[in-house]
This record gives C-alpha cells, structure tokens and sequence, in this order.
C-alpha cells in the first residue's frame, strides 16, 4: 500500500478514455463498477466538451457479483455496438474488474460482433494514466495497420520530385496540457516551411485517418508521453523516421524546424518567425534584468519538465535549483538533463517528496502541476502551472499553446506574472515598513487575490539544526531580507553555522554566511 | 436493463419502476468530500485503487487546497500476490496519517471495490488498530464502494457504522436525535427553533467532533434531516431509538412538517408551535414568492443521484408550482419515504435505478424545461439546448430549513434566468 494525498497521474483506463474521446468513430467499452463513470466529468467539465465521452460503462454492482458479470459485459457490448455503431470497439477493464478476471476484451472478440475489436490490457495496479493513453494508441494504431505491414526489408522509397514533404503530428489527446491550441501552432509552422501535415492522432482523427498514418514522410512525436511507442512501432514497421524535438521553447523550436529540414532533406526552408516571437526581445530588454538568477523549481510531465528547464535557463535567465518528473517511463531523459544542470533529478510520484524538496530548497518560484500549486501556496511561493494534471483554469478560452514561437510568447507571460515586479521588489527591500506594501501582503499586481494576510508563516528550521540558535538581533537582520529569498539565506546561515560548529548566529554569522554563499 | 413493476402502496398512482442498466452515479467514496468537513478532528483513509484516489481528487476539485483530511491507501501489485501482509501494510500506512496529522482523534477506514472483491477485512483492523492505539484513536470501518453504495449512501454507511459506537443513553429522558449531516448554519438555526419549541435534549447526529458523538437509548426519538440515511434509521432503531416519521425539511411546508413531527412527539402544544414557527415559515413563503413566478408550470425532470429527489420535487411542485417529469431515484426505501410519497401528485414517474442511455433519450424526447443531473450529463445535454441543473450542488448548498427555502429554489431559477440574460 502507498499512502497517496494527491495523485499525479490517474488509474490507466483514464488513458485509455482520454484517446477514445480525443478521436472519432471510436468507442470505449469499461468493465468498471458503478462509480466510474466520475471519469466523464474530467472530460465534460475540465476540459468542457459538449458530448459525453464516447465510453459505456458496465457499472456492475455487487448483487451482480454473485451471478454472471461475463454476461452482464456481452450484453452491454450487444446494446453498445447497436447504438453506438462505432467504426473501432476498445475494450478493457478498470482496477475492480482486472480483479475479477471477465477477460471482456477476449468475450468481446468472441461475441461475433460486426466491429473491429481491439481490446485493451490495463494493468491497473502497476501502470497509471499516461503509459494507458500510449498503450492505447499503440494497441489501436497497431491493430488498424498491421495487416498492412510490409514484408521485412522493404525500404521506403524516396519522395516522389516535386511532391510536398507531409508528416503526422502525434500524441496531442483529450485532457493533455494546452494540446487544442500546439497543434494549431505547430501545424502554422510546418506550413510556413512547406512541409504539410497529414494526419493529426488522436486528436481528431477516425480509424480511417489512422490507415493513413504510413503515407507520411515522418512522424513527429509531439508529446512522447502519449506518442513515443506508437512513432517507434511505425518506424519499425513503415521505416518513417520520428522527429523527436519537443517545440516549447524559441531555441527547442529552432532545433525543431532544423530536425525536421534534415530529416526530410528540404534545403533553402527560410527558418523565419523571429518576427513573430517576442520573447527573445522581452526576456532582453531591461526590465527583465532583475529575473537573472531567480531560483527556480521545476517540476512536471517529462517534456513539459525538460523544455521548461531549458527555457529557465537559457531563454530566461533563471537558476534552475531544482528539476523533477512523475514520468518513470521518461526518468532517463530527466536525469541526464538534470546533471547537466548540476542538479540531482527528482524521480517520484509521492507528492510529500516534491512538498519535502520545494521546502528544503525555499525557491523564488515554482514551475508545476496543479499538485505544485497547492505545495506553493502553502508555502508562499509564487508558481505556474505548466503540466497536467491541470484544473479548469488551464484550459483557458483564449488560443494559448506552448509549442512555437507564440507559445514562448504565452510562457514568457505566465511565468513572469506570479513574481513580484521589478519596481515593488526594490521598494520591498528599501522600506521594511510600509503598512500598505509589505511582506505579509500579496504582490500589489496580483491584488484581486485578496489583499490581506496571505503569506504563511516562514518555512521552519531544516531538520536537526534544532541546537542552533538564532540571537534575536541576528533575528531581526534576517527579516529585511525580501521574503522570497529569506528562506534560502536563513537555511545558508544555519548550514554555515552548522559547519562551523558556531552555536548561536548573530548579526556577524549572518553576512559571513552571505559572503561564503554569495553567487 | 429489465424493467420490474414493484408493488405499490400508492393507491390509483403510477408504480415505481425499477430499471438496471448502465449507471451514471458517484460512489458512496465521494460523501467524504463533505463528512471531513463535518467530522473536524476524524481522517478518511480510503483502501483501494489509484482509481479511488483520482475520483475523490477530481470530485473535490478546486474546492480543496488546504491540506485535506482523508488520503487513499493505494493498493500495489505486491498487495494482491498475497494478503498475508495486508494487516502490516495497513499499520504502516495508519503510523504514516497519525504521525502527519497527530491531532486526529478518528480514523474512518473506507472500504472501496477493490478492496472488497478482494475481501480485505476492514473491520477486524479497525479493531485490531483500535487496541494498538488504546482509545487515543477510535478506529471505525465502513463501505463507500461504488458496488455498495451510491453517492450519499456513502454518508448513510458510514454514519451506520458510527451509530455502533455511540454511548448508551440510560437517562431514561426523551431525548432528540437529528440525523444527517447539515451545515452548521442550518444546524444552528434548528436547534434555536427546537430551544424555542422548548424540545431537548436535541443531539446531532454526526457532532462536529468524534468526542460529542451523541449518547442513544429506548427514549431516543429520530428524526431524518436528510433522507438517504435507511441503513442508519435500522441501526439506530437497534439501539433503541424511534423513527419519527416526517417529510424533510425542504421549504415552508416540509419544514414545519418535519418540526411539527418532533413537536407532536415532545408534546408540544399546537398554539406555542404555531407561534414559533409563524415568523420564520411567513418569511419562507415570502422568499419563495419571486422564484415561484420564474418555476411555476415549468417541467421538471431528476436523474438519479443522492435520493434528494423525490422531497425536492416534491417541495418543486407544491411550493414552486412546478410540473414534475419523471422523478428518478438511485435506491427507494419504503420506510425513508413513507411520508414524502403521499405528497407527490399522482401519475407521476418514478424510476429506481438507472439504464442511462434509454433514460436520456426519455429526456430528449420530453425536453423539460430543466433536468437536474450528474456533472457527466450536464454539459452535453445544454449543448443539445436542454438548460441542466447539476444535482452535487444540492449536496454542498445550505438548502434545508425555513430561511434557505429562497436559495433553494433559487438554485432551480439560476438557469433559467441565465438563459433569459444570455444574447450570445
């Protein structure tokens, strides 16, 4: 058992929901208890759909356990496929009914209906939400093509001259982080190089869209999470090559268009948009000089983890002091960035550990999910949301993605907004006093969130330094400094002290510990 | 997805008919959303699945940002190999709660699908960790499993299990029980009216913490505040206590219905009760007069949800002057409904159970004026032009009394007034 107060991640068939919903024509049959139809309110009020997820439930009670739920699941599949009539059936099983072993995805098969079948392996109590929605979009791209496999060996025959270069956009899902808005984005961008875009999966696309999937020169893998086994499984099977740059960020989305013009072997592609992305401009010009070095803690999916650290650090000028993924499945990639970054990675799904790491580490801003939001504002710390799992809010009306130019425009925005500005910062630090604009308050900007009283009290002493003592002037000198970084030089003295074997810290400790810490 | 005919004890009215089918409900896990806010010093630990865990998060929603009190036991792989260790996990992850949170004085542990397919005892831990922590921490088990329960049924087991524990009252005095968690404004306001009726002792029942638990006995009388609570009307009957039957307090008249019930058992003389109530209930009626004018000869159709349904129809109906559709119900219990029943006009449909897509295709060829249902079904049916009212709401909304009879109703005209404003 694992104690859980926040889940990252929801159950599999989730993920399995989440493509079947994303796409048309496919249905989702759920051997599932009743209560597990909670699930179409992520869809028809989160991300406010206007149907109702494609998905029949069998919603077995426990009076149906004493007799047949084999039964009880054929004749939901019978009165699903008659209303329904979808083009695709999925089949599986929620955590309840992989206990009680129906097996409904081999009934199903057996059923004789007149409807592909492919049904869905879950593993409830091992995997989770993600690796569902990719298994489920391998299973359904793989069941749909592989009778058009071609033999082995066979290799791609080049681009007909003169025909435009096409590639897939995959991964983009119901429920995924600002999906609606990166397709759009990244579709305007193929175009204004040329390259055309065939088929987009599984937002959007039908069965029969996915029978294309293998007339494109390549696929991009847009979000990996989702998409990373399907591109790999095409690759294998169709030989198409898979563009793997994420496009959050202006420098990932250069190395972007500079994958894809390789990959495809188009020569003189004009790699403009500068024109069109403020950030570089804004992230210059002089008033974002006080962001240089803003210790900042990233934690997320792992793309929206990996481009968020390389944008903090090379596009905004930010320390990136901690980095960290629920994602098992992409830990690897993780690790690695976070040595480069001298950073240990963060690799868990325990939401007590991230609350434990942004409060050892007492960062200037928080870069998270949903769950980040709740630790920061707990602790007082200003954070943007950059990653599901997300609420209501991040799945705004107006056109905001994160991929491309205007994404990195969007993302300049939402992670300058929650900290302080530059002017009030200065005053902050000038006048300790004011009884209008002090530390107890929220930033002046962000004043409709209320005003009053809403910093809590100061992270308290690291474990075990409970034998130090501050003295009270020393006391007195740590509260002028800004509240945003006075947590890390109240831990940077006492860790000075610690070292030292200084009992008591006074005023002196203080600006020795600053001076040895100073960056 | 067969359809049974029950027999009715309604006389020249419709029966009830019962269906089976899909359902499009929570499960009983959901009431704790509402039972750790009432319950100040008790933790829920769930033991079930990620799935669990994800339901009561996406249910809660934004509402929760404060460090909740309940969590999930996240059952592993490991933990179905074997239950051989099921007992040390559990202690394990009990230390976990008390040692983060060591002002709980109860810990609910809430049984959920998987953890009753795989017939975990809950109950011999609940004992087991109660003799560990030696009456520091009560430790009481009960279901909230979608199998089990439905949404607020989720309230009525785990105030079933609670109605066990309670202390023996052998005043050997008539005492008051009010059962059915309220909001404490609305708590407040009763008990001022029960003082005022001169009733007392008046107990309510959950107490807003573990140690003010009500005591019951022989001289206990019951009355329901809310009506989804059959299984703790029998536990409690056990005990020694008496129903009084009564409608629930929705609006003037359920209201003075169900106070009048409590009176008539206390002995109260019908010149001092009508004295007492004359204010409150002439403000109830003047609250109502304005969504009246918005509600009367509208139609009115519930899906099933929290068994709220049939009182506030019939509220809808009598004091809204609404015309009622079909009235669906996720469970009927004859005894909790034996005097809202009679007062619900005759004809009209009442479905327990659920088969939700024949269901929703009744409402699609109705079209009423307004369908009160699940967050799942709302969005999709106003965007086929239907106006919805999401029926949790009447969950989490000060609704019961004389003075919220106006938000009540209100709750019902907020659609529609909205689809008048509304020029886009």
């Amino acid at each position: 058992m694992e104690l859980t107060f926040w889940t990252y991640e929801g159950p599999p068939h989730v993920g399995a929901i989440r493509i079947a919903n994303a796409m048309r024509g496919v249905h989702l049959l759920l051997h599932s208890p009743q209560g597990d139809t909670y699930a179409d309110l992520l869809f028809t009020m989160i991300e406010r759909d206007r149907k109702r997820p494609p998905v029949t439930y069998t919603t077995f009670q426990a009076r149906d356990l004493g007799s047949d739920t084999a039964e009880l699941v054929t004749d939901t599949l019978k009165s699903t496929v008659e209303r329904f009539r979808p083009s695709v059936l999925l089949v599986g099983d929620s955590c309840t009914a992989e206990l009680i072993q129906d097996q409904p995805g081999t009934l199903a098969t057996g059923a004789g209906l007149d409807v592909p079948i492919i049904p869905l392996e879950m593993l409830a109590y091992s995997r989770k939400e993600n690796w569902g929605a990719s298994e489920t979009f391998y299973s359904l791209v793989r069941g749909l093509l592989n009778r058009r496999a071609p033999e082995p060996g066979w290799t791609r025959p080049p681009r007909p001259e003169g025909q435009r270069p096409k590639v897939n956009l995959l991964g983009a899902s119901s429920l995924g982080f600002r999906c609606r808005d990166d397709v759009i984005e990244v579709r305007k961008l193929l175009e204004s190089i040329g390259v055309e875009v065939g088929v987009v999966a599984p937002l959007g696309a039908s069965p029969q869209d996915l029978l294309r999937l293998p007339e494109a020169d390549a696929n991009v893998c847009l979000y990996p999470e989702v998409a990373e086994t399907t591109c790999a499984w095409l690759q294998r099977t169709f030989k198409q090559p898979t563009i793997s740059t994420v496009p959050i960020g202006v420098g990932a989305t250069g190395d972007f268009l500079q994958e894809v013009t390789e990959t495809l072997g188009l020569t003189g592609c004009e790699l403009t948009a500068d024109a069109v992305c403020r950030l570089p401009w804004y992230s210059r010009s002089v008033d974002s000089t006080y962001l240089t070095g803003k210790r900042v803690f990233i934690f997320a999916d792992a793309t929206h983890a990996l481009a968020a650290a390389r944008m903090a650090r090379e596009e905004m000028g930010f320390e990136v002091v901690g980095l960290g993924t629920y994602s098992r499945e992409q830990a690897r990639a993780v690790r690695k960035a976070a040595k480069d970054y001298g950073l240990e990675a963060l690799i868990t799904d325990n939401y007590l550990e991230v609350e434990k790491a942004v409060a050892d580490l007492q960062p200037e801003l928080v870069l998270g999910t949903q769950m980040e939001r709740h630790i920061a504002k707990k602790l007082g710390i200003g954070c943007a949301v950059i990653s599901t799992p997300a609420h209501v809010q991040d799945y705004p009306a107006r056109y905001s993605p994160q991929m491309g130019f205007e994404g990195a425009n969007v993302i300049f925005d939402t992670w300058v907004h929650p900290l302080v500005m530059g002017l009030e910062e200065h005053l902050l630090t000038m006048f300790r006093e004011d009884f209008e604009f002090n530390d107890d308050k929220v930033p002046s900007h962000l004043a409709a969130v209320g005003g009053s009283s809403h910093r809590p009290a100061e992270a308290p002493a690291a474990d075990g330094d409970a034998a130090i003592r501050w003295e009270a002037d020393a006391e007195k000198e740590l509260k002028k400094i800004p509240f945003f970084v006075r947590g890390k030089a109240r831990r940077n003295t006492e860790k000075y002290a610690t070292e030292r074997g200084v009992a008591a810290i006074n005023v002196e400790t203080l600006y020795e510990a600053k001076a040895h810490f100073s960056r | 997805m067969s359809n049974a005919v029950l027999a009715s004890d309604r006389p020249g009215s419709a029966p009830i008919i019962q269906e089976r089918g899909q359902r499009a409900v929570f499960c009983g896990l959901t009431s704790i959303i509402w039972l750790h806010r009432k319950i100040q010093d008790a933790f829920f630990l769930v033991v079930g699945s990620r799935t669990c865990a994800h339901l009561i998060q996406s249910a809660a929603g934004v509402m929760i940002f404060a460090e909740p009190r309940f969590a999930t036991a996240v059952l592993q792989d490991r933990d179905l190999a074997g239950l051989a260790d099921a007992n040390e996990e559990l202690d394990r992850v009990a230390a976990q709660v008390i040692a983060r949170r060591p002002e709980i004085k109860t810990i609910f542990l809430v049984s959920s699908c998987p953890s009753e397919v795989i017939k975990l005892d809950l109950a011999n831990a609940a004992q087991r960790l109660g003799q560990k922590y030696d009456g520091r921490i009560r430790f009481v088990d009960y279901s909230g499993s979608g199998i089990e329960t439905t949404f607020t049924q989720g309230e009525d087991s785990c105030l079933e299990s609670l109605a066990a524990q309670l202390p023996t009252d052998d005043s050997g005095k008539p005492a008051l029980m009010v059962a059915g968690s309220l909001p404490d404004i609305v708590e407040d306001q009763f008990a001022r009216l029960f003082e005022q009726l001169g009733i007392g002792p008046v107990h309510f029942f959950p107490a807003r913490s573990s140690n003010e638990m009500p005591p019951i006995g022989p001289q206990t009388r019951l009355l329901l505040a809310q009506p989804f609570l059959g299984n703790t009307t029998r536990a409690l009957g056990k005990r020694g206590a008496t129903l009084l039957p009564a409608p629930y307090p929705y609006g003037a008249e359920g209201t003075t219905a169900w106070l009048r019930a409590a009176a008539d058992a206390f002995g109260v003389a019908p010149e001092h009760f009508d004295q007492v109530t004359a204010a409150p209930k002439a403000r109830a009626m003047r609250a109502l007069e304005a969504p009246r004018e918005r509600l009367a000869g509208k139609r009115i159709t519930f899906l099933p949800d929290s068994q709220m349904e049939l009182p506030l129809a019939r509220f809808l109906h009598r004091e809204c002057g609404m015309a009622l559709g079909e009235v669906g119900t996720p469970f009927f219990d004859q005894q909790t409904m034996a005097a809202e029943l009679p007062l619900l006009p005759e004809g009209v449909r009442i479905t327990e159970g659920q088969d939700l897509d024949p269901q929703l295709d009744r409402v699609r060829a109705a079209r009423p004026d307004l369908t009160v249902c699940g967050m799942g079904i709302a969005n999709p049916l106003e965007s086929e032009g239907l106006r919805t009212k999401w029926s949790i709401e009447l969950v989490f909304t000060p609704v019961h009394g004389y003075d919220q009879a106006g938000d009540l109703a209100g709750l019902f005209t907020r659609p529609l007034l909205r689809q008048d404003m509304l020029e886009v």
